[in-house]
């Protein structure tokens, strides 16, 4: 259940972002989730790509800081209180989301976040065991 | 075991008097026999005579490496060239070379003080001890060879280069003590690695030292590859060559000066003042005992500070911590000195990042502001912001404690810094550019 995400060190300069795209798209990878966070002199760049292995290597062959974190696809039902009731249950088993991101496209009509949490395995422990889906990595990369 | 005990453990107090009673007798050599000095001390309206106590040491001239280069090449030897039994001068990287010349006497006292600094490294008459510094002009061979024998071991005068060979030789002939630079001997590892030798099978158990700088990490990194207690020895030619101050083995926390023969003070480099007692300045050496070249408080732009508390190897010599960087690099920051070393030394300490620095000073208003800008370091690179943060906040601090100056701290991309083939450009100085 658990997914590689690329994690990438960006400075706050102009076109950073841009070359990332441009490398990953003249790689032929999609990004199929994306999310920036950022100071005001540096940021992580989180992405889910179709080929992680590829992607990694023109990023790092480019000079960039380029880490590998493991992070879980939840499904969460799209209405409303669904990820409320998630994260309850997360917190009950203190269990803590270090951060977390909506998936680009839905899987059918529920929505895809991406988490990061400090304990994965208790985590994808606990969320089969309450019968929540989860997205294994090779499915993610197709939808 | 201690070479010289009477010396290296004499009381304070004992010490002091006889570093009087010698700077006194240097002061009437050196006025009598080197027209540098006689006109300097003119200059200053000093005469021997006023050297009245240890105190007094400050009233006393600089002598500058540019001096010696100015008198090149014998312009301030102290006595005449019938008595100069040797001459050594160190290469001239950064201008002409400077020439030094010593007495019998010289010779002898500076293989009393190389055999003490074997014995403060733990080495004994049972030793073998495997000479890779150079043999020649440099002081470095010469000064060790000697001074193993003077304390009776076995030296072996391998001298530099032929690496593979000296790891036949360090083998064969079973060394136990090895002597080259620590650069050097990373690389014997590597090479001993590839002819399939494995320097931690043999009976080498301790590497003294010198000749370039080197930092904490370094030593470990030799310890553990090379299975060996790693010392750190210093000396200048200028001052002697190596054994002006030797690391001890119990301690391995800075390196005891042979206070006897050299009279150690730090100073300010910009003002030439004494600093407060433990703080970081440049190291200056009055050489109380050389007949052939004696040096009045000769300014050796190395940053150290001294420690007078006792050590637990049972000597009272002062101990100056390594070498931390050159004076010539200092920049002043608020009224605080800082040297790109001692900054250097802190990220090379901090995990998560490389050792890739620039510093930015820059004014805002009447105030220096001081920017680090470090490369982060792939391999244990964080995706988290606040762990990031959590770095940064922890460099600062380290940069505040140790330093005393508040520092932004600026996280950078692999490679972002521009790296050059010679010296690395580490500061760019902006504060006088917008006035
Ligand atoms: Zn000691």
């Amino acid at each position: 259940m658990k997914c590689d995400q690329l994690s990438i060190f960006l400075e706050n300069r102009a076109g950073r972002l841009a070359e990332v795209t441009r490398l990953l798209s003249e790689a032929k990878v999609n990004i199929r989730a994306l999310s920036l966070a950022d100071t005001s002199d540096f940021g992580i760049l989180r992405l889910i790509v179709s080929d992680f292995e590829t992607a990694q290597k023109v990023l790092k062959d480019a000079g960039f800081t380029v880490g590998k974190t493991t992070v879980v696809a939840v499904v969460v039902d799209d209405q409303p209180g669904g990820l409320h009731t998630l994260l309850d249950m997360l917190r009950d088993a203190s269990i803590n989301v270090e951060y977390m991101y909506a998936f680009v496209q839905q899987s059918g009509n529920n929505a895809v976040i991406i988490f990061r949490f400090d304990r994965t395995e208790q985590a994808i422990e606990l969320l089969s065991g309450k019968n929540i889906k989860m997205i294994p990595s090779e499915e993610l990369c197709k939808l | 075991m201690i070479f010289d005990i009477d010396k290296e453990t004499m009381p304070r107090e004992e010490l002091e008097k006889l570093q009087l009673k010698r700077l006194k007798q240097l002061c009437e050599k050196v006025y009598a026999n080197v027209p540098f000095y006689t006109k300097k001390f003119k200059e200053l309206g000093i005469e021997p005579k006023d050297i009245k106590s240890l105190s007094d040491l400050s009233k006393l001239p600089f002598t500058e490496k540019q001096d010696l280069r100015n008198h090149y090449p014998f312009g301030l030897f102290a006595v005449s060239r019938e008595n100069i039994v040797r001459i050594h001068s160190s290469s001239g990287t950064t201008g002409k070379a400077t020439v030094v010349g010593y007495t019998k006497r010289d010779i002898k006292n500076w293989a009393d003080m190389m055999a003490r600094s074997f014995a403060i490294a733990g080495a004994t008459p049972a030793d073998s001890i495997h000479n890779a510094y150079g043999y020649g002009l440099f002081t470095g061979g010469l000064g060790v060879h000697y001074g193993a024998e003077a304390l009776g071991a076995t030296i072996i005068p391998m001298s530099g280069g032929a690496t593979r060979r000296q790891i036949m030789v360090i083998k064969d002939f079973g060394a136990t003590v090895l002597c080259c630079t620590p650069s050097y001997a990373l690389y014997l590892y590597e090479t001993g690695k590839e002819m399939g030798i494995d320097f931690r099978e043999l009976p080498l158990k301790t590497g003294i030292f010198g000749a370039e700088p080197w930092t904490e990490s370094m030593r470990r990194e030799i310890e553990d590859k090379l299975n060996i207690k790693a010392l750190d020895i210093y000396g200048l030619s200028e001052i002697m060559g190596p054994g002006v101050a030797m690391e001890c083995a119990e301690a391995q926390d800075g390196l005891h000066i042979m206070e006897d023969h050299f009279l150690p003070e730090i100073i300010n480099p910009e003002t030439g003042d004494p600093v407060e007692p433990g703080e970081v300045g440049e190291l200056v050496i009055t050489t109380l005992t050389k007949e052939g070249i004696p040096l009045i408080r000769y300014r050796t732009r190395d940053l150290t500070k001294l420690n007078y508390t006792p050590c637990r190897c049972g000597r009272t010599l002062a101990r100056m911590q390594r070498v931390t960087g050159r004076s010539d690099d200092m920049l002043i920051i608020r009224g605080v000195n800082v040297f790109p070393s001692q900054i250097e030394s802190i990220l090379v300490e901090t995990e998560g990042l490389s050792p890739h620095y620039l510093l930015e000073i820059h004014r805002d208003g009447n105030l220096d502001i001081l920017t680090v800008k470090v490369e982060v370091a792939g391999n244990t690179f964080s995706d988290e912001i606040k762990n990031l943060q959590t770095l940064e906040r922890k460099i600062q601090r380290n940069i505040k404690e140790f330093l005393g100056v508040t520092a932004r701290i600026k996280l950078v991309e692999p490679k972002s810094i521009e790296r050059s083939a010679g010296k690395a450009k580490r500061i760019i100085d902006l504060r006088n550019e917008n006035q």
